[in-house]
């Protein structure tokens, strides 16, 4: 790439010179004048006439393009939503065209996040202003930067070391000693100092699927209320990924998906439950596990923890180390949407795109830590935790609804077991405190009564299996912390189980060393395809409480 | 060749365009834009012009003429063909589109067929003139047409 450094280096120094112009626009007669516009003010113009076409023409080559200018009005594609696209995956600075210049027309585009909105007929010398916002969205990224603490200074110069882009590393650095150069308080940056760093080449964040997932994970798993540029960096844990590049795709985020709540509150979302709903609920989502079961009804959350219990095993283990999923997109939004219209929880659900893949085997999910392997044999114990429980929420890709599950066991006054929401700011607490082995034990003996073939775990049968007696007796039994491996419950998110961390395949079969356990685990596996939704949602624990402790 | 004649004749041409309000301001940009690069740019930008405002005219008739109109789908052609017009600073065809535009609101059949008369036609009258005025400019020479006239 020495070609593209030296052609960067230059363009650099001769600002705005050599600006890369993306010109969109389906009129032939405009795309011609605009193109001789920008050609006159020195731009690097790029024409394209189909939206589509200009957005392949972005996404092939990230760095490629400074700007672009956009109309609104194109057949193959609405000229906002190329300017969503262009914002959410590329971040660069996006102006629209009209020759319509109503005001909820011009509106509508800034919301969109339009940095300008231009009225046809375009006069050059509008053109030629437009490398301004170049230049202010590099100048406000750097600036950003001067508000963030030591720790930020230090996350940044780690990447910086951790990323072996040189140019990034450069860039960073030196903004950071740019920075600290300059007296951050009278903010007397000379014009030359300011230019160079706003200039600098950084490396252009693409914003990939597979990157946006991670941060659409991250913020699901913070809590959308709670999420913070820097709480999603840590979580995203990608190298090289800095805070204003999160704070900025967040801010396009935001407002996507506030676009989308609104779009999605005029549409009859019948499928979006509330997490306090009512036990049917628990019945649905209990259905959409067993699709051929016929009890529905709000016992389901102790099938499920039989499930969860039984689900225990490296198979999970090896699930959740997974870093991929199937990032149902449109689902994705759909959910983001009802949980900003609908979540009255101090936590936000988890993505349901992050657990798709890896629950289609399972009921029971492990918090996802910050980007470290899941391992069942590690103490994922945290300071911070919440003693609230997950309730998670099971949504049938084929039914595309969504369900409250509730954690069969959840109750931390009574039970032993204290569910950690893994929500916590900045950390996946996956503490539990007290294991009952017998209710292990109990669950597993059960669950050979169910049968080794069983695949589906009928809501009365589970209501048989674990009767609350159960529970009830455990209150004075062995305390789990001191069992072989510093036990600690990974709060169950998914099916919602209660499972205990250290309880892998192994300690699964010291309880029980019916091989049709795992027989019924690995069936289990096979049978379910879910795709859970995790909803923290402490109102279910009165209901759990009656439920299960009645 | 009287070239000072023909010049004359070219910007008195062009100066009653511009007071009979068929072309505006946009048309002067144009002809900034024409360079040493592109010593005909203009000429090209309104060829272009008539040849993508022609489909647009014959796509607008055809919807018309349909049995049950789409007044959305006319209201986006007539969109594009205002569009269009801003282009090269076309106003009286503008100003009949928006007119069209408004009638198609309205779903006035009507309303939309008389105006879209007066469209065609005035598309009809800046595209003799222009092209009149091009020949006239050809002659003199690009060097002259390229100046602004002196008025």
């Amino acid at each position: 790439m020495q070609m593209e450094s030296s052609s960067a280096s230059s363009r650099v120094e001769s600002f705005p010179i050599g600006l890369r112009v993306l010109v969109v626009d389906d009129d032939l007669t405009w795309l011609k004048i605009l193109e001789k516009m920008l050609r006159k003010c020195s731009y690097d113009v790029t024409t394209c006439c189909k939206a589509r076409a200009a957005l392949d023409l972005l996404r092939e080559r990230k760095d490629r393009f400074d700007i672009v200018i956009s109309d609104v009005n194109m057949p193959d594609m609405d000229g906002f939503k190329l300017l969503e696209h262009v914002g959410l995956e590329m971040d660069l600075p996006v102006i629209m065209m009209s020759v319509d210049g109503e005001t909820s027309r011009v509106m509508k585009g800034v919301q969109h996040g339009a940095c300008d909105y231009l009225l046809k007929p375009i006069r050059m010398k509008e053109l030629r202003n437009i490398w301004q916002h170049v230049y202010r969205k590099r100048v406000h990224e750097v600036k950003d930067m001067e508000f963030h603490d030591i720790n930020d200074d230090i996350h940044i110069l780690r990447s910086g070391f951790e990323n072996f882009d040189d140019r990034l590393f450069m860039s960073t650095s030196e903004m950071i000693s740019l920075r600290k150069r300059k007296d951050v308080d009278t903010r007397d940056f000379s014009d030359q100092d300011l230019y160079d760093s706003a200039t600098v080449k950084k490396a252009r964040v693409v914003w990939s699927v597979e990157l946006h997932q991670k941060f659409v994970n991250a913020v699901d798993q913070i809590g959308f209320d709670k999420v913070g540029p820097k709480k999603i960096l840590d979580l995203m844990n990608v190298p090289g990924l800095t805070r204003e590049n999160i704070a900025s795709h967040l801010q396009k985020y935001r407002m996507y998906l506030c676009r989308l709540q609104k779009q999605n509150e005029a549409r009859d979302f019948t499928g979006n439950k509330q997490p306090d709903h009512s036990p049917e609920d628990h019945s649905v989502s209990l259905g959409i596990q067993n699709p051929r079961s016929s009890h529905h009804n709000g016992g389901g959350h102790k099938s499920q923890n039989i499930q969860g219990l039984e689900m225990i095993d490296d198979f999970q283990e090896s699930e959740l180390n997974k870093p991929d999923f199937l990032p149902v997109k449109d689902k994705k939004e759909d959910l983001h949407s009802q949980k900003a219209n609908n979540s009255p929880l101090p936590g936000p659900p988890l993505q349901k795109g992050w657990h798709e893949s890896v629950l289609l085997r399972q009921f029971m999910q492990y918090p996802k830590h910050d980007h470290e392997p899941f391992s069942l044999l590690e103490d994922h114990s945290h300071p911070t935790q919440t003693e609230e429980p997950l309730v998670s929420i099971i949504s049938n890709e084929k039914e595309g609804t969504e369900f409250d599950i509730k954690p069969s066991v959840v109750n931390r006054k009574d039970c032993h077991m204290k569910i950690i929401s893994t929500y916590e700011d900045d950390s996946v607490s996956t503490q539990v405190e007290h294991v009952n082995s017998k209710v292990f034990g109990a669950a597993y003996e059960h669950n050979k009564l169910v049968g080794s073939k069983e695949q589906q775990y009928e809501q009365s049968r589970v209501h048989d299996l674990i009767p609350p007696s159960i529970y009830l007796n455990t209150k004075n039994e062995i305390d789990l912390i001191a069992l072989p491996e510093d036990l600690n419950l990974p709060y169950l998110q998914g099916i919602g189980c209660v499972e205990n961390v250290g309880f892998n395949g192994m300690e699964l079969h010291q309880y029980n060393s019916c091989a049709s356990l795992t027989e019924l685990q690995n069936n289990s596996y096979d049978e379910i395809e879910l795709n859970c939704e995790y909803w923290y949602d402490p109102l279910e624990y009165p209901f759990l409480d009656e439920c299960l402790f009645a | 060749m009287d070239y000072s004649d023909l010049r004359r004749q070219a910007a008195y041409m062009k100066k009653s365009l511009f007071d009979q309000g068929y072309l505006d301001e946009q048309f002067y940009q144009l002809e900034d834009l024409q360079d040493d690069v592109s010593p005909n740019f203009v000429e090209e930008v309104v060829t272009l012009f008539f040849k993508d405002s022609s489909r647009l005219l014959s796509n607008i008739e055809q919807a018309l003429e349909k049995n049950s109109p789409d007044f959305q789908k006319l209201d986006s052609l007539t969109h594009q063909l205002k569009g269009s017009t801003s282009s090269i600073g076309a106003l009286k065809v503008k100003n009949e589109c928006t007119l069209l535009r408004e009638y198609c609101n309205k779903e006035n059949l009507d309303g939309c067929f008389r105006t879209f008369q007066k469209v065609k036609r005035e598309h009809a009258i800046l595209r003799q003139k222009l092209e009149a005025y091009f020949q006239l400019l050809r002659q003199i020479g690009p060097a002259e047409g390229a100046s602004r006239p002196v008025i």
